[in-house]
């Protein structure tokens, strides 16, 4: 049941994601961090099971640290966003081991970041190593419940306040017709000052302290 | 369909001579069940999702005076059932609980000690409670999908901890730790966790009885009552509880309560009011 979606707006983007970490029916913790920041200015908001989700957002997070320690320039949002895809699409059919195995990442990526010159913009990608570039976008439960309302009132160049209300929009949609819908979210954002949490959406006080 | 009933009647042959029903006379009363292919399919199917896969229970949580933890002791192979000590000392500050397969978590667990103490050699310095389930998390990631069974929690007490993540600043973090980590190599920070096929009962009193403030007394007993009742509704639960606390000078053993003593301490048998008593039957 988890929920990750995002949109655009006029420049920043933001990128919301629920914060439960579930096993079966138990709830682990309710203040799970599942938005990453890649650099100053890149997001990425993964949902998948929980070894490859956290797994494979160091692995990207670390190959874009290191391409900026060889070249002293940052990745492109674009740059970074065909690169994750490119590594979703050879361990989607990459045999591996002695006992030949396919062993793919199970993650749905949303890449959100900021550019001085192309301004902000969202990357959807999902596990199957589809790239889009999009306005909005939405993944797992979420989708069913959010995408018609951002369609509905998602316009381009839309104000940070207009994104907010947006959000919590879904965020209220999610909660009244999803059967297990997640109590908490968390919203980040990035623009031309870099990319930052923006707010918690909290219907339960989480057990954890929030640095956990 | 029809489900044969007539274990249930007990006068059903005594039916009055002349009855016009005399078809009726001799099948057994039964009643026709719904008309589908899986009737108790949908009963089957939650059942399998909370279906243990890992029969045991553990638990550990931090509270203002370190970690507690505490697991039961039961292990069991088809029908045979006996005990194993499910709390491995990984180093004297911390500790590791076992749940999944056995051999798994005895030896990744020792291979882990082997590293941190390797770390200690390395570095002068003892290794975080981040860095050993870090380690740990990792190895178990690159065995993703070859059938490793392991639901871990890594708990101790750090000297000083500096706390850098992809997600926060950083910050030096004294004190407590706990990880959970399992063998499909996720990795969850947090101050309570509780794993195993009886881990929803042990939650519920855990939760329940939680305060960041409890005493060291007061915490080894939380601990231990979450166990026993995880342990008196689990069936792949039980045996001996263990508790364990960790504090800044490393880990101490608390209790090892047999969970049949602990069922009459908690609830003594109290002689019971007959209110009537069975006479033989004089005859029909």
């Amino acid at each position: 049941m988890e929920c990750v979606f995002g949109l655009v707006g006029k420049g920043f983007a933001i990128v919301v994601a629920d914060t439960s970490a579930v096993h079966g029916i138990l709830v682990h913790k309710t203040n799970e961090e599942k938005i990453m920041k890649l650099d100053s200015h890149k997001l990425i908001a993964a949902s998948g099971e929980g070894g490859d989700r956290v797994q494979f957002s160091e692995y990207i997070h670390k190959n874009v640290a290191l391409y900026q320690f060889r070249n002293g320039i940052p990745l492109t949002t674009s740059a970074a966003a065909n690169f994750t895809r490119a590594e979703l699409a050879a361990a989607l059919r990459k045999l591996v081991g002695v006992v030949f195995v396919q062993n793919p990442y199970a993650v749905n990526i949303l890449l959100a970041g900021y550019d001085n010159h192309t301004g902000p913009s969202l990357y959807y990608i999902d596990y199957l190593a589809t790239l889009h570039k999009v306005d909005k976008a939405a993944f797992g439960y979420a989708s069913y419940l959010s995408l018609s309302m951002m369609d509905t009132h998602y316009h381009a160049g839309m104000s940070l306040q207009e994104a907010i209300d947006l959000v919590d929009k879904c965020i209220t949609e999610i909660r009244s017709r999803l059967v297990v819908a997640p109590p908490n979210f968390v919203m980040k954002i990035v623009d031309q000052h870099g990319a930052r949490e923006c707010a918690w959406r909290q219907s339960l006080p989480s057990a954890s302290p929030t640095f956990c | 369909m029809k489900l044969d009933t007539s274990g249930l009647e007990s006068f059903s042959t005594l039916t009055a001579p002349g009855d016009d029903v005399v078809g009726e006379f001799s099948a057994p009363p039964s009643f026709q069940l719904p008309n589908s292919n899986d009737f108790d399919g949908f009963v089957k199917e939650a059942i399998q999702m909370v279906k243990p896969a890992k029969g045991t229970t553990t638990l550990a949580f931090i509270f203002k005076d370190g970690v507690i933890v505490a697991a039961d002791s039961r292990a069991s192979m088809g029908g045979y059932i006996y005990s194993v000590k499910k709390i491995i000392e990984i180093n004297p500050y911390m500790l590791g609980t076992m749940a999944g397969g056995a051999a798994d978590c005895q030896f990744w667990h020792r291979n882990l000690g082997i590293k941190c103490r390797l770390h200690e050699l390395a570095n002068k310095r003892r290794i975080s409670v981040t860095g050993a389930s870090k380690l740990l998390a990792n190895i178990l990631y690159s065995y993703r999908g070859m059938g490793l069974s392991v639901g871990t929690m890594i708990a101790g007490w750090d000297e000083t901890v500096i706390h850098m993540s992809n997600y926060h600043m950083a910050f030096a973090q004294l004190g407590p730790s706990l990880y959970y980590v399992d063998s499909e190599g996720g990795r969850l920070k947090g101050t309570r966790f509780s794993v195993g096929s009886g881990s929803p009962y042990a939650y519920g009193v855990l939760d329940n009885g939680y305060r960041y403030d409890l005493s060291v007394e007061e915490a080894v007993e939380l601990g231990r009552r979450a166990i026993y009742h995880a342990t008196f509704r689990d069936g792949a639960s039980g045996g001996v509880v263990s508790v364990y606390h960790v504090g800044p000078e490393g880990w101490k053993k608390w209790t090892g309560d047999d969970v049949g003593d602990l069922h009459y301490q908690y609830y003594p048998v109290v002689p019971s009011t007959v209110e009537q008593e069975m006479v033989e039957a004089t005859g029909a």
